[in-house]
C-alpha cells in the first residue's frame, strides 16, 4: 500500500472504532485512536500475516499489552479481513466474541489475551524466545501505553528481552502522553522513556510523528535491520486522533460517545475520508 | 522406620523434569534464579539450552511461559510456591488461566515443611489460589513415585496445569509394582469403614501412620490420597462419606480453601456429613525444623491420630 492508501485504510479504522464504541456504550476510544497508523501499518504493512489462515505457526505475531484499546485492534482486524466489520457493533455485548478486552480463545486474528496492564510485553518476548527455540523465524511485535510502562512487570519484561537478546521483538510504546487520572508527565512521570530502554539493552528509535506512515515506515524498516537486541520504537501520537473534540482530551481516554457526539465524530471522519479522495 | 527411603518431591520434580525432557524436544524449564532449589538445576545440567533462567521476576517469567506455550513449547514454570501462585496470581490468572495455555507451574517449597525460613515462605494459600481459576489441573502428590507420575501427566494433559511440591525428604510410599496415576482419580489406600481420611501431599503419609494408631483403639479408618485436587474426584469422596458417615481432610495448607473447602463443598451438595479440616488453622507457619513444625500443627501421624480420634469420639 502506498502512504495514501494507508491514510485512508487509517480513517476507515477510525469510523470502525467510534461505531464499535459507540454501540458498545463504553470502551476506549482515546488510546486506539491515537494507535491506529501503528495498527495499520502493522496489519496492513509490516506483518507477515494471513487473515485466511490466522493460526499459521510462522505468522508474525502482535499483543496488544495495551489490551484496553481494543477497538483499534478489532477495527484493524475487521478491516483486514479476519472477520465482518458489521461484527465491531456487537463490541461488549453479551454473547458477543468481541469481548471487551482481547481474547484470544474466541477472536481470529489475536495472538494473546490481554488487558491486565504490563501483562502483553512478557508473552510477547515468550513468543519472541520460542521462535529462537524452535527455529523460526517469525517477528513479535507489542504494542504498550506510555501509562502502562508504569507497571513494574514492563521492566521485567524488558531485562529479559534485552539480556536474552530478542532482535525478533519490537515494543512499540504509544506515547499519547495521557492516562486516565491526567498527563503521564503530572500521575508519575515514565519520562525519559527512551533512555529506560536504552539501559535496558533495547536499541531505541523515537518516532516524532506517531500518526505519520512515512516516520513509521522508517522505524519499522530501522528494527528490522536491528540484530543482538530488541527494538523499542517510542512514537508520540495524538490522543483521540482525527475526532476534532476527542483530541488531546483526558476525559476520552474509556468513554463512549454519545448519539450527538457520535455523528459528529463520524462527520469529522467523512470530511477526513473525502479530503483524502481528492488527494 | 529408618530403613524408609525419603526422598523429597522437589527432588522428584528435577529428575522427572530429566526424563520428560529427554522424551520430548519441545520441553522447556524455566526458573526464577531458584534452580539450585527447585531442583530444576538436575534438568539443567542436561539440556542447558533448554532451561531458561529468567531471574528474580515470577510475574514475568509466568508470561515468559504464556508466550512459550502459543508457539508449540511445553514450559514448566518453577518457583516457590509462595511466588507461583502468591505474588505471579495475577499473571497466572490472566496470562495462562484465562487464555487457557499449555503452561505447567512447578511450584515447590509449599507448605510449612519448609522450615527455617520460616512463614514468609511457607506458602499455605496456593491451592486455595490456584482452585479459584477456571480450568486449572492442581496436583499435590504424595511422595516420589507419585511426583514423578505428576509430572508426566501434566505434559499430557492439554492446558493449565498447578503442580505442588515440597522441601522436605518424604518418605516413599506408593513404590508397588502395580501402582497408576490417573489424573482426577483419588486412590483408596486403606480400606475403612468407621471414618474416611481424605488427605494429600506428604499429610498422606500421617494419616496412613495415623489409621494405624487408630486401629490399635479398634476404630477403622479408611484412607484416600487426593493427587489431584482440581478436578476432585468427587464420586470416590461421596462414597466413602456415605459409607463411614464421618470425613476428616488433612493438608499442609489452610483449612480455608484448600482440600477441606473443596471436599466440603463436594460433600455439602451431594452428600451433607459432618468433617473435620485438619491443616493450618487460620495461622501463618514460623522458623524451624519441619518435623518439628509438622508435630507443632498437628500434622504428623500422631497430630493427625489425636484429631480423628477426637472427633470420632465426638
Amino acid at each position: 500500500m502506498n502512504k495514501l492508501e494507508l491514510m485512508k485504510t487509517a480513517n476507515e479504522v477510525r469510523k470502525g472504532i467510534v461505531s464499535g464504541v459507540h454501540s458498545a456504550k463504553a470502551g476506549h476510544p482515546g488510546g486506539s485512536l491515537s494507535a491506529t497508523e501503528i495498527f495499520t501499518y502493522l496489519y496492513f504493512e509490516e506483518m507477515k500475516i494471513d487473515p485466511k489462515d490466522p493460526k499459521n505457526p510462522d505468522r508474525d505475531r502482535f499483543v496488544l499489552s495495551k489490551g484496553h484499546t481494543a477497538p483499534g485492534l478489532y477495527a484493524t482486524l475487521a478491516q483486514r479481513g479476519y472477520f465482518p466489520k458489521e461484527d465491531l457493533l456487537t463490541l461488549r455485548h453479551l454473547g458477543s466474541y468481541l469481548q471487551g478486552h482481547p481474547d484470544m480463545k474466541h477472536i481470529p486474528g489475536v495472538d494473546m489475551s490481554s488487558g491486565s496492564l504490563g501483562q502483553g510485553i512478557s508473552a510477547a518476548a515468550g513468543m519472541a524466545l520460542g521462535a529462537k527455540l524452535t527455529g523460526k523465524d517469525f517477528r513479535v511485535y507489542t504494542l504498550l501505553g506510555d501509562g502502562e510502562i508504569q507497571e513494574g512487570q514492563v521492566w521485567e519484561a524488558a531485562m529479559f528481552a534485552g539480556a536474552k537478546k530478542l532482535d525478533n521483538l519490537v515494543v512499540i510504546v504509544d506515547n499519547n502522553g495521557l492516562q486516565i487520572d491526567g498527563p503521564v508527565a503530572e500521575v508519575n512521570t515514565p519520562y525519559p522513556i527512551d533512555k529506560k530502554f536504552e539501559a535496558f539493552n533495547f536499541h531505541v528509535i523515537n518516532v516524532e510523528d506517531g500518526n505519520d506512515f512515512d516516520q513509521l515506515k522508517a522505524a519499522f524498516d530501522e528494527a528490522r535491520q536491528t540484530k543482538g537486541m530488541p527494538t523499542a520504537i517510542v512514537a508520540k501520537t495524538l490522543k483521540g486522533k482525527g475526532v476534532s473534540f476527542m483530541e488531546n482530551q483526558v476525559g476520552w481516554h474509556g468513554k463512549a460517545p454519545n448519539d450527538e457526539e457520535y455523528a459528529v465524530a463520524m462527520a469529522d471522519l467523512e470530511k477526513a475520508g473525502e479530503a483524502l479522495c481528492q488527494m | 522406620m529408618s530403613d524408609v527411603k525419603k526422598i523429597a518431591t522437589r527432588d522428584s520434580y528435577g529428575n522427572a523434569l530429566v526424563e520428560l525432557g529427554a522424551e520430548h524436544d519441545n520441553v522447556i524449564v524455566l526458573d526464577a534464579d531458584l534452580a539450585a532449589a527447585t531442583k530444576t538445576g538436575t534438568f539443567k545440567k542436561v539440556y542447558p539450552e533448554r532451561h531458561i533462567d529468567c531471574g528474580i521476576a515470577e510475574g514475568n517469567m509466568m508470561g515468559i511461559a504464556a508466550g512459550l506455550s502459543t508457539t508449540g513449547i511445553v514450559p514448566f514454570a518453577s518457583t516457590f510456591a509462595m511466588f507461583a501462585a502468591g505474588r505471579a496470581f495475577e499473571q497466572v490468572r490472566n496470562s495462562i488461566g484465562y487464555p487457557h495455555l499449555n503452561v505447567k507451574i512447578g511450584a515447590t517449597h509449599a507448605g510449612i515443611s519448609v522450615g527455617e525460613d520460616g512463614a514468609s515462605h511457607q506458602c499455605n494459600e496456593d491451592i486455595a489460589l490456584m482452585r479459584t481459576i477456571p480450568g486449572m489441573v492442581i496436583l499435590n502428590p504424595s511422595d516420589d513415585v507419585e511426583a514423578k507420575a505428576c509430572v508426566k501427566a501434566a505434559y499430557e494433559h492439554d492446558g493449565p496445569v498447578y503442580l505442588r511440591f515440597g522441601r522436605l525428604a518424604v518418605p516413599v510410599i506408593n513404590d508397588r509394582p502395580d501402582y497408576k496415576f490417573e489424573l482426577g482419580k483419588g486412590v483408596v489406600l486403606r480400606e475403612g469403614k468407621d471414618i474416611t481420611i481424605v488427605a494429600t501431599g506428604l499429610c498422606v503419609n500421617s494419616a496412613l501412620e495415623a489409621a494405624e494408631k487408630l486401629a490399635a483403639d479398634g476404630i477403622d479408618a479408611k484412607v484416600i490420597n487426593i493427587h489431584t485436587i482440581k478436578p476432585l474426584d468427587e464420586e470416590l469422596i461421596v462414597a466413602a462419606a456415605k459409607e463411614t458417615g464421618k470425613v476428616v481432610t488433612v493438608e499442609e495448607h489452610s483449612v480455608i480453601g484448600g482440600l477441606g473447602s473443596a471436599v466440603c463443598d463436594a460433600l455439602a451438595e451431594k452428600a451433607p456429613t459432618p468433617v473435620k479440616k485438619i491443616g493450618m488453622q487460620d495461622v501463618f507457619g514460623e522458623s524451624g525444623p519441619a518435623a518439628a513444625l509438622l508435630a507443632k500443627y498437628q500434622l504428623d501421624g500422631e497430630g493427625v491420630y489425636q484429631q480423628v480420634k477426637e472427633f470420632y469420639n465426638k
